[in-house]
């Protein structure tokens, strides 16, 4: 089991707020993001969560029990920290036991406990290892496996993927995706890595200077984000935000619009403009597009064989079925 | 050419830094080697160097004369006792400094190291006072109590120097792995910082063992350790330095062994956070 709440929290280091009033429900086994860019307090967040940081006021309970004054060790919470944490001083067959010791368990229960984990996480050449004689992945792997020896109530991860090369990143992110829909236990996940929150979670919350900005699935966010924050911030490449006259004829004050919901043409669209910088990525092309519509230039996917030169006169055409309207606020106009 | 550069270089400090080190050793091997001269050949002019009539009476003269290992047994104590007592005040308090910082720290820190600023002769007359209020002049638990407080100072800098490079979410994964207080500073800080402990222990050790201002001013007979073994060689009846380096001999050796063997672990203790 492994359902969070928070009511009420909030977290103030001296005078300065970090997480202003907030309240969150974790469902149990849901895969949880927080994401937002640095500074945004998620990590503060989840070591509320976890305990390592005393909350200013409010009350987080999990399964139903308050844990607000209850010490990080006895709340049944395993992390996996960004820079690992392993204890230099102990084997890799040591690390992982190191909870079971804690917790008292009997010898032999322990051993297979570990002997499986490692298993699992292609650990067992490496038991008897010190972690500095180990690569980043295989330290990564050994702090996840200490933190599911002990069959926490729920995981929490610190950007634990952010130490790692990008092949590498790939490959742990769909092990640790792989690994909840096994366990099916509830993961909290922290990153500043949009791409990470689109491709691994159940419900992403999107936070910005403490506040939650909006929580939801990640197709939700997608193609409904709240406000203008949201929208720029999920979605790679960014959607394009266009302020102005061109706003104003929608009835908003921003409007945006994806990369993959305007069509590009050499003949005839709505707005005429000049081709920049174009990225190929092979699957497809991104052209970055200067018109009279928008001081920024708008981004354009189109398909892996489309080749324009630079400087190449083109029009475009947004969908209008897809055009995001935002007021004076950047709330979403429905 | 760079490369002959450099050669030459290598050579031109290899010799200076030998020849400074044969400078510094060099009033010790003379301690030494008077130590096993007459008196009337460790006054020679001009001095001798190696070849001389080699003996050991001055060792003999010096242990008839004053019980050695009574000395040596108060200096073990002593040097052993303030280190022990000051690494249990310490371990507490840089760990504290180390890992749950207030916003004084630094002063606090700054503060206890300032109170090695004080010449010792300045604080001598109220501390003489009290051990004679309270009856511990002359008596080794009077200067463990003194030594520890006087290194104090140098042991929780070195500690916390040395904890503050463990990574604190290295402790809060022990937290999070149901690890307590008592377990998380026994299991993981404890076995991750003993180089720096050991380190800090053993400068303590040298610098008590060597302390000599409170040791002879605060002892008489019963308590006083090598210091005074020494000091009482040079008496004003009289020139003995053959007595007196063979006696400076006898008082260094321990601490020099000690050293030799532990020369490793000390070159880190001093040098430690230089680097990084």
């Amino acid at each position: 089991m492994g359902r969070i709440t928070l009511e009420k929290v909030r977290k103030a280091f001296g005078d300065v707020e970090i997480i202003p009033q907030l309240d969150l429900t974790i469902e149990d086994g849901e895969f949880v993001v927080f994401v937002g860019p640095s500074g945004c307090g998620k990590s503060t967040l989840l070591r509320l969560i976890a305990g390592l940081e005393d909350v200013s006021s409010g009350q987080i309970t999990i399964d139903g029990v308050d844990a607000t004054e209850v010490p990080p060790a006895k709340r049944g919470l395993a992390m996996v920290f960004q820079s690992y944490a392993l204890y230099p001083h102990m084997s890799v067959r040591k690390n992982i036991a190191f909870p079971l010791r804690m917790a008292g368990m009997d010898k032999a229960e322990q051993e297979r406990r570990v002997t499986n984990a490692a298993a699992v996480l292609n650990l067992t050449d490496y038991l008897d290892r010190r972690p500095g004689q180990l690569s980043g992945g295989q330290r990564q792997r050994v702090a996840i496996g200490r933190a599911i020896v002990r069959e926490p109530a729920a995981f929490l991860f610190d950007e634990p993927l952010s130490n790692l090369d990008a092949a590498l990143r790939v490959g742990m992110r769909l092990e640790i995706s792989e690994l909840h829909k096994r366990l099916a236990t509830t993961m909290i996940y922290v990153t500043h890595d949009q791409v990470e929150a689109m491709t691994m979670a159940d419900k992403i919350v999107v936070l910005q200077a403490g506040k939650i900005e909006q929580v939801g699935s990640p197709l939700e966010l997608y193609q409904r984000p709240c406000n203008t924050f949201v929208a720029g911030f999920i979605g790679s490449p960014r959607m394009n935000l266009i302020e102005g006259a061109e706003a104003a004829r929608h009835g908003a004050a921003t409007i945006g619009i994806r990369p993959e919901h305007i069509d590009i043409s050499t003949n005839e669209g709505q707005w005429q403009g000049t081709v920049g910088v174009s990225e190929h990525l092979g699957s497809d092309t991104f052209f970055h597009v200067q018109t009279g519509a928008s001081s920024q230039p708008l981004t354009v996917r189109a398909t892996g064989e489309m080749a324009l030169k630079y400087g190449a006169q083109v029009y475009l055409t947004p969908r209008t079925a897809h055009l995001h309207r935002f007021d004076a606020k950047g709330q979403r106009i429905e | 050419m760079a490369r002959a550069v450099t050669t030459q270089r290598k050579i031109i400090f290899t010799v200076l830094a030998w020849g400074l080190g044969l400078l510094i050793f060099f009033p010790i091997l003379w301690t030494i080697l008077t130590s096993f001269k007459t008196e009337g050949q460790a006054v020679a002019d001009p001095p001798v160097f190696l070849f001389f009539d080699w003996t050991l009476e001055n060792y003999s003269v010096v242990q008839e004369r004053s019980d050695y290992l009574k000395f040596l047994t108060n200096s073990i104590i002593i040097a052993g006792g303030s280190t022990l007592l000051g690494i249990l005040v310490a371990v507490p308090a840089a760990w504290s400094m180390a890992f749950v910082p207030s916003r004084r720290t630094k002063d606090i820190l700054l503060w206890m190291l300032s109170t090695k600023m004080l010449p010792a002769v300045g604080v001598l007359y109220p501390i003489y006072l009290l051990f004679i209020r309270m009856g511990l002049l002359d008596s080794r638990i009077g200067l463990v109590v003194v030594l520890m407080l006087i290194n104090l100072p140098i042991i929780v800098w070195m500690l916390y120097t040395y904890f503050r490079e463990i990574p604190g979410e290295i402790l809060e994964a022990a937290r999070m792995d149901g690890a307590g207080l008592k377990a998380e500073i026994l299991y993981v800080l404890t076995p991750m910082a003993i180089p720096g402990i050991a380190s800090t222990i053993l400068l303590n050790f040298i610098l008590a063992w060597n302390e000599a201002f409170w040791t002879l001013n605060l002892t008489a007979a019963g308590a006083a350790p090598l210091t005074a073994f020494i000091a009482s060689y040079s008496s004003p009846e009289g020139l003995f330095f053959a007595k007196l380096s063979a006696a400076s001999t006898m008082a260094i050796a321990p601490i020099l062994i000690l050293g030799w063997f532990s020369q490793k672990q000390l070159v880190r203790g001093l040098t430690f956070g230089a680097v990084k």
